[in-house]
């Protein structure tokens, strides 16, 4: 059916099994009438791992990799708990069934905020050791001993008095017959043979030869692929068009309508970008049309004049600030941000009256499977979704336009249809990270400490925007790293204004915290500086009511051997952010050349995951996470004139590349606290401290991003 | 029709002479390991050899390369053991591995012309390449790696 590797067509094989220890498929087996120890939606253990006669081991990664390391981390939880060979089991990715493989935490089959470890871990560990449980129980039985005085080493459960030793395969059948305990013993840290350990991941080799399977490089037999004009304008539609021209050029097959525009759907992408070069569309460019990226500023700045809905409220914060003294007000402001995924947004459809098969590179199992079932009018249960590995997600892919594009194309045309975006198509049709303005006010007492605090923040809501909290309440999303900020102030006022233009917004890299860790950080740094204080001690001591902030900023001045003297010309800045679970730190040293050109040289990082599973990956989140920041603080601009993205490309678009990298060095704190999330951490606290630091061998106060380097140039 | 040679196979090829060696690459061959990311030469994930030299196949012209060879990622070594691939695993260096394919080959075509590359030669040679989950600073600690295997300097 098709050729995509090897560990989803096992699938296949996997879902038929009746031998073996099914301790993967409770639908299964309950379809067969047998005594099921959960019901449907409630803790399961049993859909994550399989055993079968021969000893193979199948784990089930329900977390799509798009780079955080997947398909290494939730089989090394698995295979530590179940106490088996990680080299030894085989890794599949799970299918879209929400009823078996929803986040815990979430109740959605779709991953994003950094959810992998820190939401499966407990629901993992519980499970493998639940096996392992009956496994064992298995082996006492068949020897006639307590089940107290066996244990496992791995792969096998041995009865150390008598030395007798059988195999986990061996003990298959028996297992199968036995209930699965609720409350299973857990090992004790000091037992982790894999969590805790520096692995080497298991996906390495398929990703340096090109055998990796993205959802690009999926064929069928008989496979069209299509491409899609879209309206220029955000959320335009088409009124009218003639494909008669398009449908001459060489390859074309089909011209055909759908959601998001005309597609274009030929024998392969380069025939269907010449095919759509010859179509002609008439838009309705709609109500955005009007919309533009000055005409957003303004009314950001005079919505920030007035006040805003309260997100929190300590003390009375207007009283204080009305009453003069050392009062300090400053203005941040964020542009609009594309995702630019390095693989551009894409997925295969094949839709039959009877079934819709799909191929996808989707942080959204779930909503990919609701999506089709609406599209198609099919029941999910008819709608298989596999979902490839991910040239990159963000957050971009959780999204579902591009799910729809290859749904519709499909059933327009009756073939299997792979649609394939452009760059531009990308980055002028993405979900941007909120463009926001955020206006500051604070007075400091006596002592140069804040006696009092405002801060009016005005953009989109995320949440608001795509009817997950009701309109006319804070969104959490916008105000997340700027609501829970953790300085002690006595007198804290937050407010947000929800301004929606209609451009489409999504959760990008650390979502709110991407922006609000920079406001936060530099505000709090120019505080400092106005009371005369070392920036890294002032925000100690007001750090007295949160530990872990304090310890992850010590870690990281420590580190980088903050207050050390550095070259001329030299400068730190340092900031603190916690998201996502987990708490982060980072110093900056930078120089900045008389043009204005910023290097920044050494970023040293300080993370607190709670538990780090696989801690070179945790360094390798970190790594990246500042490069994903680094390109915001210095390229990131996405702007809107009369409704139209103006970038297309990596040349208005640019990336940071190899020759502008720091140095990264990461440092993990393991406070042994619950697990917290890695993907999104490593990036809210990379602008402010390069910020900080600018200001520190400038004198410049960088308030916009991304930076200007004209502003920095010194004549 | 355009005669190529794709890793060492001879192919007829019956293509519009303009279209990106790219597609042809990838749909026409079925070698989906060289990527499309930006298609004007701007990102490097479709980085291929013609002849030993790196070039972007988004925007060479299949013509262009007629007669010539072409090495793809599935072509550069036979078991995934080139030095620069043996150096990626030892330093984990993929992360979504999207740019991988691209940054392999253009890393392995400077090791040819350069085979010590200082971090300035990495530099020069790798600025092509986009890698958006930012795994820079293990790209250029694993090209040192590869370099030091290329010598034998393999324990």
């Amino acid at each position: 059916m098709t050729t995509l590797v090897s560990r989803r067509t096992l699938l296949k094989g996997g879902l038929a099994v009746g031998a073996g220890l099914a301790v993967g498929f409770p639908v299964v087996r309950a379809a067969r009438g047998v005594a099921r120890a959960e019901s449907p939606g409630v803790f399961a253990p049993k859909q994550w791992l399989r055993i079968d006669r021969d000893g193979v081991v199948t784990i089930v990664n329900s977390v799509p990799e798009m780079g955080q390391g997947s398909l290494t981390t939730t089989p090394m939880i698995i295979a530590d708990e179940l106490d088996v060979v990680l080299d030894q089991v085989r890794v599949e990715q799970a299918p879209a069934n929400p009823g078996l493989y929803k986040n815990p935490v979430t109740g959605n089959q779709s991953y994003g905020g950094s959810r992998g470890v820190r939401d499966h871990l407990a629901m993992w560990r519980k499970a493998a050791a639940a096996a392992r449980e009956m496994l064992m129980q298995a082996a006492a039985s068949e020897w006639a001993v307590p089940v107290e005085s066996v244990e496992t080493e791995p792969g096998a459960v041995v009865h150390r008095p008598t030395g007798r030793r059988l195999l986990y395969g061996q003990l298959v059948d028996r297992a199968q017959a036995l209930p699965v305990p609720q409350d299973p013993k857990l090992k004790t840290p000091d037992k982790f043979r894999y969590i805790g350990k520096h692995v080497h991941r298991r996906d390495t080799p398929e990703k340096i030869t090109g055998r990796g399977i993205y959802g690009v490089d999926v064929r069928l037999p008989g496979m069209l692929v299509a491409s899609i004009e879209r309206c220029p304008v955000l959320g335009g539609k088409v009124k009218s068009f003639d494909g008669t021209a398009a449908k001459r050029v060489r390859g074309v097959k089909h011209v055909v309508q759908v959601s998001n525009g005309i597609a274009v759907v030929a024998d392969g992408f380069w025939s269907a970008l010449q095919g759509r070069k010859a179509l002609q569309v008439t838009w309705d460019e709609g109500p955005t049309a009007q919309v533009s990226s000055a005409m957003i500023a303004r009314e950001y700045e005079a919505a920030a004049k007035q006040p805003g809905q309260v997100a929190r409220n300590d003390g009375d914060a207007e009283r204080v600030l009305a009453a003069g003294g050392r009062v300090h007000e400053a203005v941040y402001q964020v542009p609009f941000l594309e995702h630019a995924c390095m693989e551009p947004m894409n997925a295969t459809a094949q839709v039959t009256p009877e079934a819709c098969v799909i191929w996808a590179p989707t942080q959204n199992p779930g909503g990919t499977q609701a999506t089709a079932a609406r599209l198609t009018g099919l029941p999910p249960e008819k709608v298989t979704v596999h979902t490839t590995l991910l040239g990159g997600g963000f957050g971009r892919r959780g999204e579902v336009d591009f799910i729809t594009d290859a749904v519709e194309t499909a059933k327009a045309v009756g073939a299997p249809v792979k649609v394939m975006w452009t760059r531009e198509d990308d980055i002028t049709h993405g979900f941007y990270r909120p463009a926001t303005y955020n206006s500051f006010r604070a007075a400091l007492d006596a002592n140069g400490m804040p006696a009092a605090w405002r801060t009016r923040m005005v953009g989109p809501g995320i949440l608001i925007q795509k009817g997950r909290v009701k309109a006319g309440e804070v969104d959490p999303a916008a105000v997340e790293a700027v609501r829970n900020m953790p300085y002690d102030v006595p007198n804290l006022r937050i407010e947000w204004t929800n301004k929606d233009f209609g451009i489409p917004i999504g959760f990008w890299r650390s979502v709110g915290a991407s922006q609000n860790g920079f406001i936060i950080e530099s505000f709090i740094d120019e505080l400092a500086h106005l009371a005369g204080r070392d920036p890294y001690e002032y925000r100690r001591a007001l750090l007295g009511k949160s530990p872990r902030h304090k310890a992850v900023l010590e870690l990281a001045a420590t580190k980088a051997s903050w207050g050390a003297p550095l070259p001329p010309g030299r400068g730190r800045g340092i900031a603190v952010v916690f998201s996502y679970g987990s708490y982060a730190a980072t110093v900056a040293e930078v120089s900045v050349a008389a043009d204005g050109a910023v290097r920044v040289h050494r970023l040293v990082a300080a993370i607190d995951p709670g538990l780090a599973v696989n801690p070179d990956q945790v360094k390798a989140q970190m790594e990246g996470g500042a490069v994903y920041a680094l390109t915001a603080t210095f390229y990131g601009r996405i702007t809107i004139d009369r409704g139209r993205v103006q970038q297309s490309n990596f040349n208005d678009y640019p990336m940071s590349r190899i020759n502008e990298m720091p140095v990264v060095d990461v440092h993990i704190l393991d406070s042994g606290e619950a697990p917290g999330g890695l993907g999104e951490p490593g990036v809210p606290t990379v602008a402010p401290a390069v910020c900080n630091a600018i200001y520190v061998v400038t004198g410049k106060r960088i308030r916009t991003l991304p930076i200007d380097r004209e502003e920095l140039k010194r004549v | 029709m355009i005669s190529l040679t794709v890793n060492g196979t001879r192919h007829q090829i019956d293509v519009q002479p303009e279209m990106p060696l790219l597609w042809v690459i990838r749909e026409t061959l079925g070698l989906t390991g060289t990527k499309y990311a930006c298609g004007m030469a701007l990102c490097g994930a479709c980085t291929v050899h013609l002849d030993g030299a790196p070039v972007r196949a988004c925007v060479t012209p299949a013509s262009a390369a007629a007669g010539k060879r072409v090495t793809t990622i599935e072509g550069l070594s036979d078991k995934g053991d080139h030095p620069v691939q043996r150096a990626r695993t030892e330093v984990d260096v993929p992360q979504c591995g999207y740019c991988q394919p691209g940054q392999i080959m253009s890393a392995a075509a400077l090791l040819t012309s350069t085979p010590s590359p200082t971090d300035a030669d990495i530099d020069g040679a790798m600025s092509g390449n986009i890698c958006r989950c930012g795994t820079y600073q293990r790209i250029r600690a694993a090209i040192h790696r590869a370099a030091a295997l290329g010598k034998g300097g393999a324990r």
